[in-house]
């Protein structure tokens, strides 16, 4: 344990943590939280992009500045809900790190996998390490039978049609070579989860080196939004387009 | 190459060697034109149970659930000890 310690301080990289937040007062302390426990011996900054959340979320995010520091947590705010492909993209413009990490303010994604991630791109020099939630030691906790289903359904689609190397395209727990990102993200066009697709596909094709790491998803939101119809057409229309257009 | 050029190349290629198949009538024609009935069952086949499979075997951490409220707790717990408001509401 020291051993990996040691190893992830010694390089002198630094790291950008993305956090787009809606509503997310006390996940998004949590999480902030749980990032300085798990990299301690890191250089990282976070980067809270908010778009003007109505229940306080950008005074809780001010109350951790002042016990972590301004230069570790930085609020980058928008007006209203502008979208999640455009939050990455303004909370990019502030980014100081040679590496930047995306990830879910609900704590779905677990600050505990940051280490494997960083570990991963060292060893391998990948431009991209995205989480799976679908091999072995990763998994899915709170989706019940017919979730499984159209994600294990949507899966084996998307994966016939696109060919796209990695086995968790709608994942957004990823670590990207800041350069990278900023390449793959000009030309990405979609919407909601389509775009993380859209980011990994177009990615895959630009040739980049992309690397997996387990991770485990607890879902606590799914009981409230339903997996409907739309949603499905949706998926689908994305896929076609990612099919003629990547 | 567009990855879409890639599948339909490969159609093309597929398509051409039934099409030969059909001239050529090394198999009797009746069968050969039933070929590309047989390839789209069994892609759907395929993917079904490639499906069923996954459903099977999808990983689960009901543990993990655990650990998270652990984890919560501690964080609040630290959080409210050093003048972070952790109210929900």
């Amino acid at each position: 344990m020291a051993d990996e310690k040691e190893n992830i301080g010694e390089k002198k990289y630094k790291y950008s943590i993305i956090i787009p937040t809606f509503n997310e007062r006390l996940n998004i302390a949590i999480i902030v939280y749980l990032i300085f426990k798990h990299l301690r011996d890191v250089d990282f900054e976070i980067i809270v992009v908010d778009d003007g959340s109505p229940d306080g979320t950008q005074d809780i995010v001010k109350q951790l500045q002042q016990l972590y520091g301004e230069d570790r947590i930085l609020l980058r705010a928008r007006a209203k809900k502008l979208g999640l492909g455009t939050a990455y993209i303004h909370g990019l413009k502030y980014a100081t790190g040679d590496f930047v990490v995306i990830m879910d303010a609900d704590l779905s994604h677990h600050p505990k996998y940051l280490p494997s991630f960083i570990k991963k791109q060292l060893e391998t020099n990948a431009s991209i390490v995205t989480g799976t939630r679908y091999v072995k030691d990763g998994g899915v906790h709170g989706w019940n039978l017919m979730r499984k289903l159209t994600s294990r359904g949507a899966n084996v689609l998307a994966q016939t049609l696109l060919w796209p190397g990695v086995s968790d395209l709608t994942g957004s727990f990823r670590l990207y070579k800041k350069c990278v990102l900023e390449d793959v993200i000009s030309s990405c066009v979609s919407k909601g989860y389509v775009f993380q697709m859209e980011m990994i596909v177009r990615a895959s094709r630009k040739g980049y080196q992309i690397e997996e790491v387990p991770i485990t998803f607890v879902d606590r939101v799914f009981g409230t939004s339903k997996l409907g119809g739309s949603e499905i057409v949706e998926y689908l229309k994305g896929l076609v387009y990612l099919l003629l257009t990547t | 190459m567009k990855h879409v050029v890639k599948i339909l190349s490969l159609l093309v290629a597929v398509s051409a060697f039934w099409i030969a198949l059909l001239q050529a009538a090394i198999i009797p024609r009746s069968h050969t034109w039933l070929l590309p009935i047989y390839f789209v069952v069994s892609l759907g086949c395929y993917g079904l149970l490639m499906v069923g499979i996954g459903l099977m075997q999808f990983p689960t951490c009901p543990r993990e659930a655990v650990l998270l409220q652990h984890d919560i707790t501690e964080a609040k717990d630290f959080l409210s000890a050093n003048g972070v408001d952790v109210r929900s509401d």
